[in-house]
């Protein structure tokens, strides 16, 4: 009972003692390693790292959302492209070209309705088909960017709108506004999965599907309202970031399914279903951003970000599987 | 064209249903990716005339060799229950090597070598997948970003290309014939038939599937699951060895991420051909028809007229039709049981 408390204590406070661990080793490498003079834990830094950090975050608390359900949705890259698309497209219409600035909500609407939409086509196909949500989003993911492609070509789409630019760049009480949506987003996924009755059910269909269905629970629906809200907050991720860079480029979101996943993984979530939380998640996501600032603050380059960020997913993998009581029950084979 | 025929047979399936749903959910379970690459192929055929032609099925089967030569390996990995995300990085990271190498070394030791690497990784994603038991969508994840790095730092983020692009023997794997045949196509059949062989005859080939369909049961059968699963992962390593070898030889120089989103059209084609993601069932044939299936697809749209890229939502749509098809033939029923 206690050593089983003690490591589930360890699996949930691992990631936050993973980010100090960081923080003190890049500080003290970042002495002897950095060609800038400037501190790694510095104050502004760190605010940069939480902006930084919003485009993947948003969508990593919809993904902790999806995956404590039991599924999981790889087409998040290709929505997030095309709510960009639609967003910054739908600014040059002609039918809204009289109303200035009041095109912003209107495009802003689009978009996230759009990302709705996608996300809740994946749900249904998920619902009524009763094909693995891993093959529809595997799916949809080649589809969607097709779709993308289609739209443009190989050509970016873009649109600079100076209002939104001002907008994305504001700063309110000290935080930026990408790291505003992030933590609004961090907390209306906390009071869902935790405060209301779709978020307990989301956890009983995830744990315990046959049983979750005995206790009366309609699993289909809420499959669904998860991958719409998935699919809302893909949208909002790029709404949020091409407001600011009003250009969009045909392969951008790519590879973010897989970011978001580590992210979600790192923050303890079960890619089984049924136990995780944001907070964790929240704390992946940072964790990951902290590493590929650290890493390129003390002059590593992309190639072992990558390298290291795939190790220590394994490397978590294998702690988690070592701390789980639950493991050593299992068939020792 | 070809989605209304699907959806006809969606919907053939459904009346017919009642009447005796057993049978035809077997034969349609059964054959029903050879039933849709037919009608594929009829379909194309009348819409193009050139669809058919020698050269044009040959370049066709000819682009599709690596694509295809890697599902056949990721083919083991997904009936013994398993998946490998990290074929697309893992070629692009052979494909780097044996160029490299075939300067450094001569070709006739770069290729062994180049083997050697890739199956000291598969073998590394085999024993934490088989002996540590760990979730292999998660495990391969995160070797496809780490064998990315690796490529990076091996190749310094630059693009391998060999000095002597004339004189080398090393370009007979891409771009020779042999027998009237070009090579790739002769690779790609030949490891298909001997996949096969050992996947439907062997002892191992049914450890494999019985290691798949019920892990559990089969280590009371005493199979030895985890040496099972870790051999699949090699010859995945093998066959995406294969693969970047015939990559480097066709083009004789690579950028370093020529690989990347391959694994999920190689996981597309494996799926196309009606392996099932839990594991225990699929067939080195039928995946080679989905490979096939994927490639004249691809082929057919463009020669229509199409877009490039409306191929991607034609696969889309086709790989959901097939899974939900062959499931549904399963249970007897169209729509899911799910409430």
């Amino acid at each position: 009972m206690k050593s089983g408390a003690v490591s589930k204590a360890l699996a949930n406070g691992a990631i936050w003692g993973f980010i100090i661990l960081q923080l003190i080793f890049f500080s003290i490498a970042g002495e002897y390693l950095s060609l800038s003079d400037k501190a790694f834990m510095d104050w502004e830094n760190m605010l940069l790292l939480l902006k930084q950090s919003a485009p993947i975050g948003i969508i990593a608390m919809g993904m902790t959302l999806v995956m404590v359900n039991g599924n999981i949705d790889l087409s998040v890259g290709a929505t997030f492209a095309i709510a960009a698309i639609v967003m910054l497209d739908s600014m040059t219409w002609p039918i809204f070209a009289s109303l200035g600035d009041g095109v912003i909500p209107i495009a802003w609407l689009l978009a996230l309705t759009v990302g709705t939409l996608l996300g809740a086509l994946n749900g249904l196909i998920v619902w009524k088909t009763g094909v693995d949500a891993f093959i529809v989003t595997l799916g949809s993911m080649l589809g969607y960017r097709g779709i993308v492609f289609m739209f443009n070509g190989e050509n970016p789409t873009s649109h600079l709108n100076w209002t939104l630019v001002d907008f994305a760049e504001a700063e309110f009480l000290g935080l930026a506004t990408a790291s505003w949506f992030l933590l609004i987003v961090t907390f209306a996924i906390w009071f869902l999965m935790t405060k209301t009755v779709h978020g307990r059910n989301a956890y009983a269909i995830g744990d315990n599907r046959e049983a979750a269905v005995n206790a009366g629970i309609r699993v289909g629906p809420h499959m669904m309202i998860n991958f719409a809200i998935i699919g809302f907050l893909a949208a909002l991720s790029a709404v949020v970031f091409y407001s600011e860079s009003g250009s969009v480029n045909p392969n951008d979101g790519q590879l973010y399914e897989l970011w978001v996943i580590t992210a979600v993984v790192l923050g303890g979530t079960k890619i089984t279903g049924g136990a995780g939380n944001v907070i964790g998640t929240f704390g992946g996501v940072i964790a990951i951003q902290l590493l590929r600032k650290g890493l390129g603050h003390i002059g590593a380059d992309t190639s072992t970000v990558n390298l290291v960020i795939g190790l220590i997913l394994i490397a978590v993998l294998f702690l988690d599987r070592q701390l789980n009581v639950k493991g050593k029950e299992e068939l020792k084979v | 064209m070809s989605d209304m025929s699907q959806n006809a047979s969606n919907l053939r399936e459904g009346m017919m249903a009642s009447m005796s749903k057993q049978q035809i959910g077997r034969v349609l379970a059964k054959q029903g990716i050879l039933i849709a690459f037919a009608v594929f192929m009829i379909a194309f055929a009348i819409a193009s005339p050139k669809f058919l032609s020698v050269d044009n099925v040959f370049s066709v089967v000819r682009s599709s060799a690596i694509i295809g030569v890697m599902a056949l390996g990721v083919t083991f990995v997904v009936i013994s229950g398993n998946l490998d995300l990290s074929v697309g990085s893992m070629m692009s990271f052979s494909t780097i090597v044996v160029l490299d190498l075939h300067d450094k070394l001569g070709p006739a030791l770069a290729i062994p070598a180049m083997f050697a690497m890739t199956m000291c990784l598969g073998a590394f994603i085999g024993f934490l997948v088989g002996y540590l038991r760990l979730n292999s969508l998660i495990v391969t994840l995160g070797m496809l970003s780490a064998i990315h790095g690796l490529t990076l730092t091996y190749s310094g983020g630059q693009n391998m290309d060999i000095a002597d692009k004339e004189g080398t023997w090393f370009s007979v794997f891409g771009q020779g014939t042999a027998l009237g045949i070009p090579v790739p196509i002769l690779i790609f059949l030949i490891l298909a038939a001997l996949l096969g062989m050992v996947l439907a005859k062997t002892p191992f080939g049914r450890k494999v599937y019985a290691v798949g369909g019920n892990g559990t049961a089969a280590t009371f059968s005493g199979i030895p699951r985890a040496r099972t699963v870790f051999y699949c992962y090699l010859i995945s390593a093998t066959c995406v060895a294969t693969a970047g070898l015939i990559q480097a030889s066709r083009s004789l120089g690579s950028q370093n991420t020529v690989g990347q989103g391959l694994e999920l059209e190689v996981l597309a084609a494996v799926i196309l051909g009606g392996a099932s993601l839990l594991g225990g069932s699929g067939t080195v044939f039928k995946t080679v028809i989905g490979v096939l299936i994927l490639g004249f697809i691809q082929n057919g749209l463009l020669l229509m007229g199409l877009q490039f890229y409306v191929q991607f939502v034609v696969t889309w749509i086709i790989i959901i039709l097939a899974v939900w098809l062959d499931i549904a033939a399963k249970r007897g029923k169209l729509w899911s049981p799910i409430a």
